[in-house]
């Protein structure tokens, strides 16, 4: 049996395979296809203050290995959410990482406040893609200022005891000092990464393919850069715990985000096309872990980081590894 | 499916091929899947996976349910429109064989709410979506109900069913716009006739989504409830079918006359047309629930 649990802070989880924000619906239509307390966490939909319709159709466009979406954050709002969404999820019996949106930094604040009544709330996790009203509607996350300020608004509107998560956007100048900016204004951890901005045109109406213009890229398409922050994120902050997501699809996938730093992994695009993928990666990413002869999730995290001169186990596709044990004692040196 | 016990077995199969086969403009594919077969009621709808196991399509095509049968444990028919489509994911399904397996979920949306008693029922398609009724017309039977047919399209080969129509409608009525096949003309102009020869109590209709703005416009003239399908917009507009994605959501009135965005695959894939704001499609309105404000826009 491998040990999967993950610590974020505060907050331990039984596994590291949760629902990207924006993903899983309520959870009810998930439910459908799996018992959601397989997950180690459910992440909602980004909560704002108020119900919020969003952008109209069309929402996506299939992109190669990927989509591109502009969704326009819609919602029903926090009290609605607190009301109808939150109690479900405690009922399923899973713990609920609630994202959290604004227009402003009162807003996210006000958000936060809100949920501090209800006792579900795993972690909080700080959606810095939203659009800042007073900044020409750019986002928050795009420079360490403005994100920093969010995340202590937050940081301090939020119950000691649960934590504050940052997840960032790759399109940014340089990632990690914005990671940086997060982590001293009080966030536990970061998610990384946030869909990427692209756009897409109908070649029938000669117009953007998305009422949005452009909108997020998500899915394969983005791992390779999804995969690249969270290794120069790990590199630079060791200490946090990151959750890695950006068109993680296979347990390989997962494994590959834990290796390169991530303590846990976050479904998205997936789930659209396959609902069982959460399941799925969770099963296939204890396999290739316990091929590897490694016991536990948390010393497989930022392996890849290792200095050359340590030699992994040997790993044959057939009888898997030569050397059972654990992988983070190397023992053999190269000569 | 270990990952499933119980809760959703059969919700997402890997059907296998039995027969892809051309029907006028469209194809015909019929999937082994008795799990979904069972469970299939008309009006319910199948998420298709295109592009096999390491496909670069992460859409899944959500395609109306032609007929369920028993044969083989159970299948299921879908029809869809690759001719006239530059969708590669449909090319690939328009070139399965059989034994091909493919990724299904289903079924999925709201089923075509029922009547309680025996009475006229009137069906009106166009388009591959026609192909939801004829499943319809067979419960509606079993039910003693009367059931007329009124299909439609640009030219005879668009028609799906017309001759399934005749064998198995109270009667049929026919139009294309180029007078190919039956009366020349448009669904709209034929339909309060039929609707006065048929007596109709009921309109139910599936097809493209100005033939569904039609049918419920004059339905409400007539004071007849109408069930409609908007199987065409969530073809154009859904990622996955399955509830999870939010971008097939369009503008409907509630029971509270409140207008909200609900997504057309959970609330739908069968909503009543009176109730569907067809005017607003592909906007936000501003009176509904969450539009954007003056300020702030729709960010």
């Amino acid at each position: 049996m491998t040990d999967l649990t993950v610590r974020i802070g505060p907050l331990e989880l039984a596994n590291p395979v949760v629902t990207a924000a924006g993903c899983g619906g309520t959870g009810r239509e998930l439910a459908r296809f799996f018992e959601l307390t397989r997950l180690g966490a459910f992440t909602t939909t980004s909560v704002m203050l108020q119900p919020r319709a969003g952008r109209p159709t069309p929402r996506v466009a299939e992109t190669p290995s990927g989509m591109l979406t502009a969704m326009g954050l819609p919602g029903p709002g926090v009290d609605s959410f607190l009301e109808r969404d939150l109690p479900w999820l405690a009922e399923q019996g899973v713990p609920a990482i609630v994202s959290v949106a604004g227009n402003s930094l009162e807003e996210y604040a006000e958000v936060a406040r809100r949920l501090n009544a209800a006792r579900a709330v795993a972690a909080v996790e700080v959606n810095l893609a939203a659009p800042n009203v007073e900044d020409r509607g750019r986002m928050f996350g795009r420079l360490p200022g403005p994100a920093a300020e969010v995340v202590r608004a937050v940081r301090a509107a939020t119950r000691r005891g649960v934590p504050v998560l940052a997840k960032l956007a790759p399109d940014v100048a340089d990632l990690v000092n914005v990671a940086l900016a997060c982590v001293d204004a009080g966030a536990e951890g970061l998610s990384l990464i946030n869909t990427m901005a692209g756009l897409a045109i109908d070649p029938v109406t000669l117009r953007p393919a998305l009422a949005g213009v452009s909108g997020g890229l998500s899915g394969p398409a983005i791992r390779p850069v999804a995969l690249r922050c969270v290794y120069e994120v790990h590199a630079a902050l060791p200490g946090v715990p990151i959750i890695g997501s950006g068109g993680i699809a296979t347990g390989l996938d997962a494994l590959e985000f834990v290796l390169a730093g991530a303590s846990a992994v976050a479904v998205g695009t997936a789930l659209f096309h396959d609902p069982t993928a959460a399941p799925r990666i969770l099963r296939e990413l204890e396999e290739a872990l316990s091929a590897r002869g490694i016991g536990r999730l948390a010393d497989a995290v930022g392996l890849a980081h290792r200095p050359p001169g340590h030699v992994p186990p040997q790993i044959s596709p057939r009888r898997g590894a030569t050397r059972p044990g654990r992988a983070s004692e190397p023992k053999e040196k190269l000569p | 499916m270990t990952d499933t016990p119980g809760r959703a077995a059969g919700l997402q199969t890997s059907a296998t091929v039995l027969t892809v086969r051309q029907v006028q403009d469209y194809h015909a594919m019929t999937l082994v899947a008795p799990a979904v077969a069972e469970r299939f009621r008309p009006g319910q709808f199948v998420a298709l996976a295109v592009g096999g196991a390491d496909t670069a399509r992460l859409v899944r095509r959500c395609l109306p349910v032609y007929e369920v049968k028993p044969d083989y444990g159970g299948t299921v028919e879908v029809v869809f429109d690759h001719r006239g489509s530059a969708d590669p994911g449909t090319g690939w399904l328009a070139s399965r064989r059989a034994r091909d397996r493919i990724d299904l979920v289903g079924p999925l949306g709201r089923p075509f709410r029922l009547p309680r008693d025996p009475v006229r029922c009137l069906l009106v398609g166009g388009g591959p979506g026609a192909a939801a009724l004829f499943s319809l017309a067979d419960t509606l039977r079993r039910r003693e109900c009367t059931v007329h047919f009124l299909l439609g399209g640009p030219t005879a080969s668009a028609v799906f069913g017309a001759r399934s129509a005749q064998r198995i409608g109270d009667s049929a009525t026919v139009v294309t716009e180029d007078g190919s096949l039956g009366g020349a003309g448009t669904v709209r102009e034929a339909l309060p006739k039929v609707i006065e020869e048929s007596g109709a109590d009921v309109v139910y209709a599936c097809g493209p989504t100005p033939l569904l703005r039609a049918v419920s416009a004059v339905a409400t003239e007539f004071g007849l409830p109408s069930q409609v399908s908007v199987e065409e917009f969530l073809r154009r507009t859904a990622a996955c079918g399955t509830g999870l994605c939010m971008t097939c959501v369009l503008p409907m009135i509630g029971d509270d006359g409140v207008t909200r965005m609900v997504r057309a695959c959970t609330d739908g894939l069968v909503l009543r047309g009176d109730r569907v704001r067809w005017g607003d499609l592909g906007t936000i309105p501003f009176d509904a629930l969450g539009a954007p404000r003056a300020l702030g826009g729709a960010l």
